[in-house]
């Protein structure tokens, strides 16, 4: 197995450094553009302090959005993301009234309760075979009930853990923010499992023709079963982050992260249908959102225009680039 | 009439058993509704219930155009919304302007689909990107006419759209009907509905045979557009309000999906019909009815509604239990 990884490996690497992925250089470049245009808006925009306060902000959209990546790298879709997040948060929240052993598990459990979730999708997708956008619809829908019946039975324990905020706005190492590690090694873990892993290799297999993968004897439903877990546990490790920063939970803190977590994935070239696509890439979609969001904020335009002036560069962005060839 | 022969009625079922499960599926749920509630089979009861489902209605309908064609739209919720935001500016003051206010808000619905339709179709972008994307655009729109709820609508073309016919038919069932006779059937009989059926079934051989796939498809996200504009409409005559509500704009989203499958509409394309997801939205809208007839905790109703939403959906996956080879999974 390993030798089939590192075989995959010597040929992949060249053809790496040779080719550019296009996508990502766009968008690399589309940032590079924000930061000069936001630096003539105001000399704010290139200090080492709003760039790592910025670097805090995008690593809870990276987080969620590494695990609506290997998702998307199968074909498939998570529409179930705003509730994971929330579900996540208030899980979390929730263990944290369970004195100080509650609070201890707080984190490991919201992530649970995530993959949980996450798992309900990948059996669905994988074993009975439902559109991935269908099932992680519904079970958006039936996650979101059981949230409404959670916290209208009884009220809700809603405050973050002391570890929860200091993992999302405490400092190990003083400049950088906890979140901004936090993404560093979730990143590195999934650099990791895409190009070292027999495993990494099976998403893009199965991204591009799962048939195929089926037959050189791939176990294509584990694979995508796994791979919806992940994407459940990170949304939920998200929540946490979320609840961290905002030190305490809510119900609809998920919702603003739906569109922008596939939007990152997509305009950082991962192609919808899946099959291609580089975590850098993911990485570059990441950025390029957040600081879009932030100069739109900056210079206090209203949640309308902000609305707005997204949907069109998303489609713009996708236009350029992300154009499905003619057959 | 001529009288059918036997295998041609083996077709005829074949074809529209979705629509005549979602159809028994509704009268079920109805009768037992009907027969539970404490004012009975009454002329009101019937009008609130279908005045609730009519909106449903026309947004799966709305999403059973596009999803024939093996598309989908995830953007039909936002532009209800944005058509109520509208409405609640224009359809108002004299019968002259609150026509001319109805027919704007109808072409905005029509423009929205059509900027769909041509992202989709001619920017070659994905449906699922392109309308999360397109709703994002609608939902701003909407918030820049209507920061805060207000607004008003003409309330006597309200009234007369939620009442009773002749004191027994509800107005808004028969507007339903009419919208299915005016644009579904004409649309599904066609060059252009088959074309869309053929693009949902086998997008190359109708290619290769020739079929207009291109406008086919436009024209199903168009008209998906005008179908969620009758919707907002609607609201806007319930409401006498419009809203900026991005939680509901999402719900109806999703239940229009949920209608479209219980509807019997296959999400792989080319199966199914504007009726069948008339009656899936009708029953769907039945369940959440259910729940109060039986007294149950109003703060159950999203989860009953989602269990409920997940069973018609695995159900209708039963299909896989009659594979019989295993490469069979991947068609």
């Amino acid at each position: 197995m390993s030798e089939d990884a590192s075989l995959m490996q010597r040929s992949g690497i060249p053809a790496h450094l040779r080719r550019v992925d296009p996508a990502v250089a766009i968008a690399f470049g589309c940032i590079l553009l924000l930061l000069l245009g936001g630096s003539i808006y105001s000399s704010n925009f290139l200090s080492p302090d709003y760039l790592l306060q910025q670097l805090k902000v995008a690593s809870f959209l990276g987080v969620i959005a590494t695990g609506m990546m290997m998702v998307i790298l199968i074909g498939q879709i998570d529409l179930s993301v705003p509730w994971v997040v929330a579900a996540g948060a208030m899980m979390a929240c929730a263990a944290t009234a369970y004195g100080s052993v509650g609070s201890f598990f707080a984190i490991p459990f919201g992530i649970l309760c995530g993959a949980v979730i996450g798992g309900v999708n990948g059996l669905a997708v994988a074993y009975l075979r439902i559109p991935s956008m269908i099932i992680t619809l519904a079970t958006n829908a039936v996650v979101q009930g059981l949230m409404v019946v959670y916290t209208g039975g009884f009220a809700p324990q809603d405050a973050a853990s002391p570890a929860m905020r200091f993992l999302a706005t405490g400092y190990v190492i003083p400049p950088i923010p906890n979140g901004v590690l936090v993404w560093l090694v979730v990143g590195l873990l999934a650099v990791f499992l895409l190009v070292r892993t027999t495993f990494g290799r099976s998403l893009y297999a199965i991204g591009n023709r799962e048939r195929a993968a089926y037959m050189s004897g791939i176990d294509t439903r584990r694979i995508t079963l796994l791979a919806f877990v992940i994407s459940g546990g990170l949304g939920a490790l998200g929540g946490v982050l979320l609840a961290g920063y905002a030190s305490k939970a809510s119900q609809s803190m998920g919702d603003a992260y739906l569109l922008p977590s596939i939007a990152a994935v997509v305009l950082g070239g991962t192609h919808v249908l899946g099959g291609k696509g580089s975590y850098l890439g993911t990485v570059a979609g990441v950025i390029l959102i957040t600081l879009l969001q932030s100069i739109l904020s900056v210079m206090q335009i209203e949640e309308a225009g902000r609305q707005l002036v997204y949907g069109v560069v998303i489609i713009c962005m996708l236009l350029l680039y992300g154009r499905q060839k003619l057959s | 009439m001529k009288e059918i022969p036997h295998g041609e009625w083996r077709f005829w079922y074949a074809q529209h058993k979705g629509t005549l499960l979602a159809a028994a599926l509704f009268a079920v749920m109805f009768v037992i509704y009907v027969s539970n509630h404490p004012a009975g089979f009454t002329p009101n009861v019937v009008q609130t219930a279908s005045n609730k489902a009519a909106l449903l209605a026309f947004v799966a309908m709305a999403q059973c155009f596009v999803v024939i064609t093996a598309g989908i739209d995830l953007s039909v919720g936002m532009i209800l919304i944005l058509c109520n935001c509208l409405a609640s500016w224009l359809v108002v003051g004299t019968p002259f302007e609150t026509a001319l206010g109805v027919v704007a808000v109808l072409l905005t619905g029509l423009a929205c689909g059509t900027l769909n339709g041509l992202i989709i179709i001619f920017g070659r972008l994905q449906p699922i990107v392109t309308t999360i994307a397109t709703s994002a655009i609608f939902f701003g729109l909407a918030l820049v006419l209507r920061p805060t709820p207000g607004g008003a609508v003409n309330e006597t073309l309200a009234d007369a759209f939620t009442s009773k016919l002749f004191g027994v038919f509800p107005a808004s069932l028969v507007v339903l009907a009419a919208t299915l006779l005016v644009c579904w059937i004409p649309f599904s009989r066609s060059i252009l509905g088959r074309a869309a059926y053929a693009a949902g079934s086998a997008e190359n051989a109708a290619y290769m045979s020739g079929m207009p796939i291109k406008r086919a498809k436009f024209a199903a996200y168009a008209l998906a557009g005008l179908m969620s504009a009758i919707g907002g409409l609607y609201l806007t005559f319930f409401s006498y309000t419009g809203e900026a509500a991005f939680a509901s704009g999402n719900a109806y989203t999703l239940y229009s999906i949920a209608a479209v499958v219980l509807g019997g509409v296959s999400l792989a394309g080319g199966k199914g019909g504007a009726v069948g997801a008339v009656f899936g939205a009708l029953a769907f809208r039945t369940i959440g009815d259910l729940l109060f007839v039986f007294d149950l905790d109003p703060l159950w109703q999203p989860l009953f509604q989602g269990v409920v939403l997940m069973l018609a959906i695995s159900i209708g996956c039963m299909g896989l239990a009659r594979v019989r080879n295993r490469l069979e999974w991947f068609q």
